[in-house]
């Protein structure tokens, strides 16, 4: 009896102290919130900056944190043909191993952006890597490769020639991609295990820069969420057949934020729409229009939601009315998304300035700022108490 | 005499064992292919290739040659694997073995320039000492390391002369664009000349036809007169009024067929321009694309690639595809259109095309003239 305490109560301790895991862009619920009460709310950058490693090549890509480790992707090479999968030790920023593949679509894009632009997903077993050539690699976890694919060379002509940035999601152990562009626009859901394609939709035509999110149904089954110019549609992962569509368009850079069973869409300002309990139709709750999110996609954190405009102005508003709350005028301009736990709001602006807001007053204040001297497009990762955050040339860690 | 039997067909079970754990998986990583074709199958021989020695890893590269892209890729990660365990547990990779294979140029560019990192990773030293003799590499990775240390001696040189003899060195063997365009400034800066579409093979002389029409983007999939039969004495109902084949050069330094110096700066509205390729034997040649309209190329009437695309940017070497030219003539056609947008930065209805190697070296055609000076246009 004594053993089974001792066992308890260790099993207790290790649960509190082990790390939230941070498994695809804007976190593992896909809406930029994550449950860390000790991130650091002072951004000096000396003391709180735990560790600072090089990176092997560009990217936008965010990390993405399982236990202790951190998976990262980038590019390099004159026409960004140079692949990397990256994992690093949380704990030391100690490159743990290292993966490299040459693209087999094509890598030309804007400048302002690179070939590493999704974030890679995990399910906590694997990560899956995909690039704006439409590489996809699936690894485990010690870099074992388990599969791989080339969409673009499947489909040639499934590119965009500013660039591809749409991080895929995996929803019942499905890995969900959104491949739309001008040309040969499609979703698809490939098996997990295997990569083969369960299925591939074709999609409205148009460059779409915005990422799947996962919906969760009334019985606790996931659904994806593909935003486009046209709207929303909600699918089945296993089959990609429809649940339920919005049809009253959507912006093609911002993407959904999902707050249990509530979606707020950059559409028509910001809409947000409830699924209803048979997951196979919603209802729209509000609209605001002075709520569109700028290039940023929405954070929620406790009972409100946070949306960056293109002015740089956070508003704070109530997500089950749209009344706006306060404002704050922020640094941009910004080409990454926020994140928040349940007191701070972090966001870095392209020109590597760090902002930490704190939303407990009846007021946003701006408490603390870095500037890292580096252009940062990419949105942070939380994790253990720590924030993440990379450049084309390095990798940060703060507190944790 | 049983027992030697036993031991008989223990050794060849042996060695049966052996060569499937040697050659089995690397073949299995080799013979994957498009659809994720194979992805089952290597990811149970994939374990095993990444477990062997660092002695495989001339077998691995050389395996690069026969494999797609993709089975590529699995072979890169299983080098990765085998090169990161090798030097971990405080192992020397063959150098000896990967210089052989570096030096071998018949193995495909992208095996040889894996070997040269791996020799970097080993030895940095000794790299980069291989380095100056990349110059004339067929792999373009390598070409362009050597390039670039022509380039740092060129800035680094106070004599103009020499400075010049170096940059001049420099273009010669650079296949990249942007080491193209570096040097190729450096000596116009310096007063040198330098016929830039020349050394870039670029597609000067044109004949085109149009403007057909365009209107809702539905012109890049109707089949005008052009895609049937080529006529350059015939007369077509354009969008407006009747078209023909006229002549168009372009003077642009980068090739830039801009149509709007023929045609005006329309919308909606598609172009064909037409172009003889002469060739002295048939071969492979890449067709390299830079276009932010919907295009489509032909190639003696097949259709070589089409992408319905608008102003998502243009690069040169935008889009590569190869296809087989014969000898003699060769007829190139390209479709390009403009669609309704008015911004400012959808203005361009302009393509630029070269013809060139793998490596990146431009092919010329027999029957290319000189530069033009200035463009021809009708206007």
């Amino acid at each position: 009896m004594k053993n089974l305490f001792t066992i308890y109560i260790i099993l207790i301790l290790t649960l509190s102290l082990a790390n939230a895991d941070w498994t695809s862009f804007r976190g593992s619920a896909g809406n930029g919130f994550g449950n860390e009460p000790g991130l650091p709310t002072k951004l000096d950058g000396n003391k709180s900056i735990a560790w600072k490693v090089e990176l092997p090549g560009r990217g936008l890509s965010s990390p993405v944190v399982v236990g202790n480790k951190i998976f990262l992707t980038a590019s390099s090479g004159p026409r960004q043909e140079r692949l990397h999968v990256i994992a690093v030790n949380a704990k030391d920023g100690e490159t743990l191993w290292e993966r490299q593949f040459q693209s087999t679509g094509r890598t030309v894009c804007h400048k302002k952006t690179c070939v590493a632009a999704p974030t890679a997903v995990s399910d906590g077993k694997v990560v899956v890597a995909q690039f704006s050539s439409n590489d996809v690699f699936c690894l485990d976890l010690d870099g074992n490769l388990k599969w791989l694919r080339g969409l673009t060379l499947d489909y040639p002509n499934a590119a965009n020639s500013l660039g591809m940035s749409s991080s895929p999601v995996i929803a019942d152990g499905v890995f969900v991609t959104q491949v739309e562009n001008d040309a040969d626009s499609f979703s698809a859901g490939l098996d997990l295990g295997t990569g083969k394609t369960l299925w591939r939709k074709s999609r409205p035509k148009g460059a779409n820069w915005t990422s799947p999110t996962v919906l969760k149904g009334a019985k606790g089954e996931e659904l994806a969420v593909l935003q486009s110019g046209k709207g929303l549609l909600v699918v089945e992962p296993k089959t990609g057949k429809d649940r339920w569509n919005y049809a009253e368009g959507a912006s093609t850079i911002p993407s959904t934020t999902v707050m249990g069973s509530s979606l707020f869409i950059p559409s028509n300002g910001l809409t947000a729409v409830k699924s209803r309990e048979d997951g196979r139709s919603h209802t729209q709750l509000w609209r605001a229009n002075k709520l569109a999110p700028g290039t940023a996609s929405p954070v929620v954190s406790g009972n409100r939601i946070y949306v960056l405009n293109k002015a740089n102005v956070l508003t704070s508003a109530n997500p089950s009315n749209g009344e706006l709350g306060w404002r704050l005028r922020l640094k941009g301009p910004f080409s990454g998304s926020p994140v928040a736990n349940k007191t701070h709001f972090y966001v870095f602006s392209e020109n590597g300035l760090g902002q930490v807001v704190n939303l407990t007053g009846d007021e946003g204040k701006v408490v603390s700022t870095v500037d890292l001297k580096e252009t940062i497009l990419c949105t942070p990762a939380i994790s253990g108490n720590a924030l993440y955050i990379r450049s084309d040339a390095h990798l940060w860690k703060f507190g944790g | 005499m049983k027992k030697i039997l036993y031991l008989f067909l223990f050794v060849n079970a042996s060695s049966i064992m052996i060569a499937k754990t040697v050659y089995d998986p690397i073949a299995t990583l080799v013979a994957v292919g498009p659809m994720g074709e194979g992805n089952e199958a290597a990811a149970k021989a994939w374990p095993k290739a990444a477990a062997l020695g660092a002695e495989a890893l001339p077998d691995l590269l050389a395996a690069m040659d026969k494999a797609s892209g993709i089975g590529q890729n699995w072979l890169r990660a299983a080098v990765d694997t085998i090169v990161q365990r090798t030097l971990k547990e405080g192992k020397k990779l063959p150098t000896e073995e990967l210089n052989d294979f570096l030096a071998n140029t018949k193995h495909i560019p992208a095996s040889r320039r894996l070997a040269f990192e791996l020799i970097q990773k080993a030895s940095p030293k000794r790299a980069a000492k291989l380095v100056p003799g990349f110059i004339d590499d067929p792999a373009p990775e390598l070409r362009r390391d050597a390039v670039a240390l022509i380039i740092e001696k060129a800035i680094g040189e106070s004599n103009e002369d020499s400075a010049c003899s170096l940059y001049e060195k420099a273009l010669a063997a650079a296949r990249d664009v942007d080491q193209i365009e570096l040097t190729a400034k450096a000596l116009r800066e310096k007063n040198r000349v330098v016929d830039l579409p020349k050394i870039m093979g670029f597609l000067m002389r044109w004949k085109v036809i149009g403007p057909f029409d365009n209107t809702d983007r539905k012109g890049f999939n109707v089949p005008y007169p052009p895609e049937k039969k080529i006529d350059f004495s015939a007369t077509y109902d354009g969008k407006n009024d009747k078209v023909k084949w006229t002549d168009f050069s372009t003077s642009d330094q980068f090739g830039k067929v801009d149509i709007n110096l023929e045609y005006g700066e329309l919308k909606q509205v598609v172009a064909y321009a037409h172009n003889t390729f002469q060739l002295s034997e048939a071969r492979e040649l890449q067709f390299r694309l830079g276009c932010k309209n919907a295009w489509k190329v032909w190639l003696n009437g097949e259709l070589l690639f089409a992408r319905d695309e608008y102003h998502r940017g243009q690069r040169i070497d935008q889009y590569v595809f190869s296809a087989k030219l014969k000898k003699g003539k060769n007829e190139i056609l390209v479709k390009f259109c403009q669609n309704e947008q008015e911004q400012s930065w959808t203005k361009q209805w302009e393509f630029q095309m070269r013809l060139t190697d793998a490596s990146g070296t431009a092919v010329l055609a027999g029957n290319r003239l000189p530069t033009p000076k200035a463009p021809a246009t009708k206007r």
